[in-house]
């Protein structure tokens, strides 16, 4: 399943957590360009796939390869190269508390790169205002905001190297739905501005339905299904079919098709 | 840029003087190649003239960073009254440029705090530790009222935590607390022997290590140990629940922190300090006894003998009766300085730190205050 433009390749993937199987031979592909979706209910190992491909848990068989290299046993050092061309958004921030959120977003300049402390702070500023948040922000220390433009403040840190590839941990939980259809909107701008390859994990169906171009589904430890929204709508799987025509995924979709 | 070969040769970001107002700019205007292109920027001897092109057809890749720096160019050149020309961006740096542009008021406007001055910092530390002192003050009168009203429904109090406390605090402390008396025994006799040999007073070794020992070093020894071990332990665990929120989700459920938290802390330590205490005594006793027999030829039935002469039961109880005084500061402090605790893990971390700083500093001063009362009644 070699695409010439795959960033991101998982083949075979088994994982086991004690007895328990969390995948089952679980292959997918990320193609350059594209915002990837992981769906699935909650506990089907959705997280974990991600944690694994960035380096943080190891599977307990197959392949995960990230710009054409295998990452399975990679050390720090040979790792350093990849982790420098890759940007992740945890679920709830993961901010350093003890630096304000300017500092926070130019770490990874200070730590990689030999721009000067005037530039660095400058690069953080763009990033902190193209994620959205009003300059005064970056003054502030973590716990002095709220939990949404925490996420965003997380958001301008992993764009802050311009990745070519950017790892979503569920970008919209926790988000009003304002918020969230504002995050949207960011995602969508930030593919496009900076040429991104975006892979998240999210069960927002609204989100899935508005910027996903292709989305799998996991569940029973396997990918019940892979392709666009409206593919993946029509469906025979009985978990998929559950997935996207229970009363959140019909209204998502409504929503989506009014919009068109 | 994504459109770059999996391992991006990155050949250092530049500009070149052209013939006729131009401005050529080459290499890889990204984070990793534009190190040096600041100060390249700022020695390059910009043409005098009332129009400047910038021709980017020669630019291989470019992201935020380069775009930035370009756009800071051309501020300054506009500034100083050139018009600029763009000349040859490929659409995708144009886009990131003009992306960039429009963003760049935003990053002119960052207000920076300005620092405090001397007059200022000394004003906002004082504030800082009245609040703290007046802090405490509320947090002992909610203890003492929640206590209260446990010492009237005795049954509502919490045993399971107390007990768990009790051994975590207690019996899990008596190896170190062992340990460091015996060696603080065997010191105390090592030191006082010189000076006792030389009078040939070699029997006084018992009123000396039992007296120092059981009045003052064992009480205050074991207090430290307690405040290092378990006075820290209690702040960043409550500190750490305050942080994911626990210490929140037991108030909406319906207990009181204070109760389930705090109580069974402060009569855990109370119980558990004194019985500590009294292990200490008794192996810095031997510490002593050991190095009396080595040092001075004391046997240990000679060395028990004086003692009981030596030391009254009162300068034993005295040193006990200190304990559970030093406990309640001990635990109060933990307690007090986790519920301080703001933000993240930083500050537990310095919270942390308070709690045994002010635990050790508060049972010493409290040590001295029992010297001075005990001499004024001559206990």
């Amino acid at each position: 399943m070699s695409h010439p433009e795959a960033v991101v390749e998982v083949t075979n993937l088994c994982t086991r957590f004690g007895t328990t199987l969390v995948h089952d031979n679980v292959s997918l592909e990320v193609r350059r360009g594209e915002i990837f979706a992981i769906a699935g209910a909650s506990g089907c190992g959705k997280s974990t796939l991600l944690r694994e491909i960035i380096l943080l848990e190891r599977p307990a068989s197959g392949s995960i390869r990230v710009f054409g290299r295998e990452v399975l046993g990679l050390g720090d050092v040979e790792a350093l190269p990849l982790r420098k061309r890759w940007g992740v958004m945890f679920e709830r921030g993961a901010l350093f508390s003890s630096l304000t959120v300017s500092e926070n977003v130019g770490l990874p300049l200070r730590e990689h790169t030999e721009l000067g402390n005037a530039l660095i702070d400058e690069l953080a500023a763009i990033k902190i205002a193209l994620a959205g948040l009003p300059p005064s922000a970056g003054a502030k220390y973590p716990n002095e905001l709220s939990g949404g433009m925490r996420k965003r403040a997380a958001l301008a840190r992993a764009i802050v190297l311009d990745p070519e590839l950017l790892f979503l941990d569920e970008p919209t939980a926790g988000l009003d739905p304002l918020s969230a259809s504002g995050f949207d909107e960011l995602v969508q701008h930030l593919k496009e501005t900076l040429g991104l390859t975006i892979m998240m994990v999210t069960h927002d169906l609204d989100l899935l339905w508005r910027v996903a171009d292709r989305v799998a589904v996991l569940g029973e430890g396997r990918v019940l299904g892979v392709g666009s929204m409206e593919e993946l709508s029509q469906s025979d799987h009985p978990m998929v079919r559950e997935y996207f025509y229970g009363p959140r995924g019909r209204a998502a979709r409504e929503q989506a098709w009014k919009r068109k | 840029m994504p459109t770059d070969p999996p391992e991006p040769s990155v050949a250092d970001a530049d500009v070149q003087l052209a013939e006729g107002a131009v401005v050529r700019c080459v290499g890889a205007w990204t984070v990793h190649g534009v190190a040096r292109l600041e100060g390249r920027l700022a020695a390059l001897r910009w043409p005098q003239a009332a129009e400047i092109t910038i021709d980017g057809a020669a630019v291989s890749a470019m992201d935020t960073a380069g775009a930035w720096l370009l756009q800071r160019a051309v501020r300054a050149l506009e500034g100083a009254g050139c018009k600029v020309v763009l000349h040859g961006l490929s659409p995708q740096h144009e886009a990131l440029v003009a992306m960039v542009r429009a963003r760049a008021a935003e990053v002119a406007t960052v207000p920076t705090a300005a620092a405090p001055r001397l007059l200022e910092r000394t004003g906002l530390l004082a504030w800082q530790h009245a609040l703290q002192v007046a802090g405490m003050l509320t947090f002992i009168g909610e203890a003492a009222v929640v206590g209260l009203r446990s010492l009237r429904h005795p049954s509502r109090l919490r045993w399971r935590p107390v007990l768990h406390n009790l051994h975590g605090a207690g019996f899990n402390a008596l190896p170190i607390v062992g340990l460091l008396s015996f060696l603080m025994g065997t010191v105390i006799a090592y030191q006082g022997a010189e000076q006792l040999r030389r009078y040939g007073a070699n029997i006084f070794i018992a009123d000396l290590v039992g007296l120092s020992m059981l009045r003052e070093l064992a009480p205050l020894l074991t207090a430290i140990i307690v405040a290092g071990r378990s006075g820290s332990a209690y702040a960043a665990q409550i500190g750490t629940m305050k942080v994911t929120e626990e210490i929140d989700a037991l108030r909406t459920i319906g207990i009181v922190p204070t109760e389930l938290l705090v109580l069974p802390k402060i009569l855990a330590l109370i119980i558990a300090l004194p019985l500590l205490t009294v292990y200490a005594d008794m192996m810095s006793i031997f510490g002593g006894m050991v190095m009396a027999r080595a040092q001075l030829g004391v046997s240990f039935e000679d060395f028990i003998d004086r003692f009981g002469d030596a030391v009254r039961l009162s300068s034993y109880l005295t040193g006990i009766g200190k304990a559970p005084v030093f406990a309640a500061i001990i635990a109060v402090v933990g307690c007090f300085q986790g519920f301080q605790v703001q933000g993240g893990a930083d500050s537990v971390g310095r919270q942390t730190t308070v709690s045994v700083v002010q635990a050790i500093f508060l049972v010493i001063v409290a040590d001295a205050i029992f010297s001075v009362v005990f001499s004024t009644l001559h206990i």
